[in-house]
């Protein structure tokens, strides 16, 4: 689009000026983040505030007191970190995360990507108009569906269980089937006509062809599925009831109905802790999304 | 969304299956499985999950929205006593007062900023990379933890906003707000907090930009038309579907705000309920209260009132919304 061959030499500079100034907003609440997790409490009152901890050769030393924590040989607490802290289990609750996204990731890829094959290349009559009706579900909202749902669970006997939170994900979402039928659209029919020929059931071409083909858009699915499952928190709120069984986004929650008084640095130390590995996630699946759909060569 | 048919796909040919064939059950058939078999088996994990856990809990809060269901005793029938209900019920009010505002100010004002947003970031400038991850990152930080970290940037004394406002407008005697314990800037502390989350919609308008064909650029250069003309009449116009997809999905997702009021503000919505929205509502009345009945009926208006919307966006846009052959 617009070149800037003719937007001359200021409208460039413009340009930069206010991309430099929205970038910088955009990151400034993830710095001042970083920041105050790392500074001590004394500073994290101070008014006005120190853009860094001062000394800034303390940061390793404030690593481990607002991250670990520090206790005596009692297990007394001298420090207070998020790593060991006796309020809020931060390890419990990663583990919870951990296994629930897993299980509910891996149902979510097989089941969606199943469903979008069966909508991009088994040719049926209706298949269409339901596509269209998967996609119109998009719109029904998880709170109109929540109370009903907690009575099916509970005549299952899986509240308090984390069942609800990973079963439903083996049933494919609109979205996710979505995402996965318009790539395999784009996947050459020559491929499984051959495979066909060869004597590949639409099974044997789902598994053989469709699925290796497609790793990069099935990476994004999983990637999607991890960063909701990461990031839910009506979900465990409703079907949990247990302290053992939250997540990190329930148990995080607990820092703030303390009522007050938590320490400001252990907060956003651990907020860094719960954004880390998305952050994480979204520097390596740049390059896996890029890299894929360049090196497959379904663009030829 | 281009939609690929392929209907004329394999007609004529028959693949020379063996007898024996292991089919997607595993079945042994001696003929190929019809296509409309395999096609329903392939989506059936879909059409399983739609019916438990869509269709059913629609139709079941259907019937308990004319019920009065107290959770531990069964449904009894009312009627439209719940609807009825509503009508007198100052919190359900409230609730719908504070989603709208929150809706007509986080849905066009998100949308204008993530249209500029994705117009800068289409440009050919050094760092696009940067700026864009800069931009998008936000949006992937889970709302837990986007709620800490703007309890902490909202807060009254100490938080970086107010810091920001003391030192630049302190001189001329304004004082920033106590934000989330002021029912007056709740909301726009609220909408505030939206912009930093526009990233995914800004990378859709980004890859949708780089769709619209050059040659339509050029004729524009040649009529001379300023940067702002050609962005009005050539780019909006070719974007105008995806704008419309963004705008329905966001007003959906504002009738859905839970968590960040929730977290930041505790279950009452803060100081006179300035941040009670609907969603919280109908979640105290199913699972605080034990008042499923009620929940029902207002999960069922929520359902009309996004079907409403959504239809009426649709009708407003039909002028507006450019669909290429």
């Amino acid at each position: 689009m617009a070149r800037g061959t003719d937007q001359g030499v200021l409208g460039r500079i413009a340009v930069y000026a206010v991309l430099v100034g929205i970038s910088l907003l955009f990151a400034l609440p993830l710095l001042w983040m970083l920041s105050t997790s790392l500074k001590p409490t004394e500073q994290t009152l101070a008014n006005p505030p120190t853009l860094l901890p001062e000394p800034i050769s303390i940061v390793p030393q404030q690593v481990v007191r607002n991250y670990i924590g520090e206790l005596d040989a009692d297990g007394e607490v001298i420090h207070r970190g998020v790593w060991t802290d006796p309020v809020v289990d931060f390890p419990l609750y990663l583990r919870n995360t951990l296994l629930v996204s897993f299980l509910a990731v891996g149902g979510m890829v097989i089941s969606s990507a199943l469903i979008a094959y069966g909508f991009a290349r088994v040719q049926w009559r209706g298949r269409n108009a339901m596509f269209v009706f998967v996609l119109a579900t998009m719109m029904i909202p998880f709170p109109v569906l929540m109370g009903p749902m907690f009575i099916i669970f509970r005549e299952l006997g899986w509240i308090g269980t984390f069942r609800p939170l990973w079963v439903p994900a083996f049933f494919g979402t609109a979205f996710n089937i979505f995402l996965l039928r318009q790539f395999f659209l784009t996947i050459p029919r020559e491929l499984d006509e051959a495979a066909r020929i060869d004597g590949c059931s639409h099974w044997g071409i789902f598994w053989r062809i469709i699925v290796p083909l497609s790793k990069p858009a099935l990476s994004v699915v999983a990637l999607f599925h991890f960063i909701f499952m990461w990031n839910d928190f009506l979900g465990p709120l409703i079907f949990l009831n247990h302290r053992d069984q939250f997540t990190l986004a329930l148990g995080l929650q607990l820092y703030q109905s303390q009522a007050g008084n938590v320490p400001w640095n252990l907060l956003m130390a651990a907020s860094v802790l719960v954004v880390l590995p998305v952050v994480v996630l979204f520097f390596l699946t740049q390059r896996t999304f890029v890299e894929g759909i360049a090196t497959q060569g379904l663009k030829e | 969304m281009s939609t690929q048919d392929g209907h004329t796909h394999m007609h004529g040919l028959k693949p020379a299956i063996p007898p024996g064939a292991k089919t997607p059950r595993g079945r042994r058939t001696d003929r190929r499985t019809p296509e409309w078999v395999t096609g329903l088996l392939f989506v059936s994990p879909w059409i399983v999950g739609f019916l438990s856990f869509m269709a059913a809990p629609i139709l079941m809060s259907l019937y308990y929205s004319f019920t009065d269901y107290p959770l531990l005793e069964p449904p009894a029938w009312i009627g439209l006593g719940n609807y009825a209900e509503m009508f007198t019920d100052p919190l359900f009010w409230k609730t719908m007062g504070n989603t709208t505002l929150y809706a007509a100010l986080a849905v066009p004002f998100g949308t204008i900023l993530a249209l500029f947003v994705a117009w800068l970031l289409n440009q050919s400038v050094k760092g696009l990379v940067f700026f864009r991850s800069a931009v998008f990152l936000p949006s992937l930080v889970p709302l837990v933890a986007s709620s800490m970290i703007w309890l902490w940037l909202f807060n009254g004394e100490l938080g970086l906003i107010n810091v920001a406002i003391d030192a630049v407008l302190g001189p001329l005697g304004v004082r920033g707000p106590n934000w989330l314990g002021d029912s007056t800037w709740i909301m726009p502390a609220l909408v505030l907090m939206s912009f930093w989350s526009i990233g995914q919609a800004v990378v859709i308008y980004i890859a949708s930009l780089q769709d619209v064909p050059k040659a339509l650029y050029e004729a524009a250069d040649l009529d001379g038309m300023s940067p702002l003309t050609k962005f009005m009449n050539v780019t909006l116009p070719m974007i105008s579907p995806v704008v419309l997809f963004n705008v329905i999905m966001a007003i959906i997702t504002s009738w859905q705000v839970f968590a960040v009021p929730y977290i930041m503000l505790g279950s009452e919505g803060g100081p006179d309920r300035a941040g009670f929205f609907y969603t919280m509502y109908l979640y105290d009345n199913a699972f605080r209260f034990q008042r499923m009945g009620y929940a029902s009926a207002m999960a069922w208006v929520q359902l009309l009132i996004i079907l409403g919307l959504t239809g009426l966006t649709f009708l407003a846009s039909k002028k507006l919304v450019h669909y290429r052959a």
